[in-house]
């Protein structure tokens, strides 16, 4: 019997982010806001680090961003990304502030550049959602 | 120190807590204080812990840890072990790194990757995997795209960095990488990720390093030529994700810098040695900036000129560092500002050696600490 071919590793909502997944299932890009303070983010604890409360609000945004900074990956760390190489990887600045690690898509590697507009677009995986950001005219 | 296969880190760094003891003239029952920090095995579970009291059969310690702040741990346990001894809570105080990372047949990305690697990533954190970025040299090469692309710095600044410390390692017997590398020879090494070629990445080795840190008025009698702290800082930006952050560009290294020249009392136009923490090329570049040897901004004109080698005004990681020597962590910069220091430094031993600025930084620069150290008493 064939091994099955390597799967790409996909992040899975946890209790936190529940609802970020849910959203991105419906091509929707939510945001914690800090039920106390305001301050929005990609929580990756249930308090704020800034005011250190708990209780956050998902809201919607507009999804769209600079590319803060980005790089060429040609190392074969993950067989399943094997076939992709050499892909981008970046980490865009939403216009509302949290930086997010995405790939850039729909513009060759080439002329990708630090600042460059993006707006979100929700690909998938299997059953997952994954965030990836294409450019903006 | 390199490929040396067939021990654990536990062995390597009994090997290596043994060598120092005898160094510097003293008994394993001189020794009051065991400071312990594993390397990437430790994630694993593989790496050494507390349980190498009991492999060196030490008894009656004062002062105990295990101690991970990532590659600033090395600089850290100095820094712990002189206050301790300030405090007189320990006499000697013994500081080790070991790590085994390496397998035979194996290669270093997959040493390295694998350890890296986490199953079933989840939430937020787990977006990054999701996105491919896997590994320190992701994050890094995130980190010189973005001074790239801010300040200018060119690929030829970066490579600068490769050729000066491979020049110096052609000079140290313990360096894994002696063969002298021309600019060209770099450009033409292959992409890790861009804009890091492999030359910018540092060695995977296997091994270990100890440190004794003493009391100074014990040290001056005791046969190896001391070397003095007389300068200790730290500084932990974590990982921001946030806009107006810029945790990529502005390290770490600048609150230490504030720490460590204000206790010393000297400045960076003092500094007569550098051995800095060189994961990447970039890394080298973005502390001289931290550390005020110029602007920010401006370390890829600094290094241009070749100051950093041999016979350059600024000597900097004269073992030819991370880079081309060995990876152990921030024992390696470490380790050399030691051999500095003592006057050991055989045929790439430097001219004037009066103050030594060594330091560590870890996660994806994330974490540091520094010393400067001196043959001279404070």
């Amino acid at each position: 019997m064939a091994d099955s071919p390597p799967v790409k590793p996909v992040s899975q909502p946890d209790e936190l982010t529940e609802p970020f997944f849910a959203a991105g299932k419906e091509g929707r890009l939510l945001l914690a806001t800090c039920d106390m303070c305001g301050e929005m983010r990609l929580p990756t604890s249930p308090t704020c680090p800034t005011c250190l409360a708990e209780g956050i609000s998902w809201k919607e945004v507009s999804g769209r961003g600079t590319v803060y900074t980005f790089g060429i990956m040609h190392q074969r760390y993950h067989p399943a990304w094997e076939p992709d190489l050499p892909y981008n990887i970046a980490v865009v600045e939403l216009d509302e502030g949290p930086r997010m690690p995405a790939n850039i898509i729909g513009v060759p590697n080439d002329e990708i550049v630090v600042g460059m507009p993006v707006e979100v677009v929700w690909e998938h995986e299997g059953e997952a959602p994954v965030p990836r950001f294409r450019p903006v005219a | 120190m390199g490929r040396i296969y067939g021990k654990s880190s536990t062995d390597f760094a009994v090997d290596a807590v043994r060598l120092a003891i005898a160094d510097a003239g003293l008994e394993k029952s001189d020794i009051d204080g065991l400071l312990i920090n594993a390397g990437i095995t430790g994630f694993s579970g593989q790496g050494i812990s507390l349980q190498l009291q009991n492999a060196l059969g030490m008894g009656n310690l004062r002062l105990l840890n295990h101690m991970n702040a990532a590659g600033s741990t090395a600089a850290q346990m100095v820094q712990y072990a002189t206050m301790a001894i300030d405090a007189g809570m320990a006499k000697h105080v013994v500081c080790v790194f070991a790590d085994a990372p390496l397998q035979q047949g194996g290669s270093s990305a997959a040493a390295y990757g694998n350890a890296g690697r986490r199953a079933g990533p989840t939430g937020i954190l787990g977006l990054s995997a999701g996105a491919g970025h896997f590994g320190a040299n992701t994050s890094y090469a995130l980190a010189a795209r973005r001074h790239m692309s801010l300040y200018g710095t060119t690929q030829d600044q970066l490579g600068a960095i490769a050729v000066a410390e491979r020049s110096w390692a052609t000079m140290n017997p313990h360096a894994k990488m002696r063969d002298p590398l021309t600019l060209e020879e770099y450009h033409a090494s292959r992409w890790i990720v861009e804009p890091l070629h492999l030359l910018d990445c540092c060695l995977v080795s296997n091994g270990a390093v100890a440190v004794i840190v003493s009391p100074p008025e014990q040290a001056k009698d005791m046969p190896q030529p001391p070397v003095y702290v007389h300068g200790m800082g730290q500084g932990h930006p974590g990982d921001s994700r946030h806009a107006g952050d810029s945790p990529e560009t502005e390290t770490g290294a600048r609150l230490a810098a504030e720490t460590v020249f204000g206790m010393a009392g000297v400045g960076p136009e003092d500094i007569d040695v550098c051995e800095l923490y060189d994961c990447y090329t970039y890394t080298v570049l973005v502390t001289l900036e931290d550390y005020g040897f110029c602007k920010k901004g401006e370390g890829g004109a600094f290094v241009e000129d070749g100051k950093l080698g041999p016979g350059g005004s600024l000597p900097t990681n004269t073992g030819g560092g991370q880079l081309s020597a060995y990876y152990m962590w921030g024992m390696t910069p470490l380790s050399e500002a030691i051999i500095q220091g003592r006057g050991q430094g055989g045929e790439r031993q430097v001219e004037k050696n009066d103050l030594i600025l060594s330091t560590g930084n870890g996660g994806a620069l994330s974490y540091h600490a520094s010393l400067i150290l001196s043959p001279h008493a404070n």
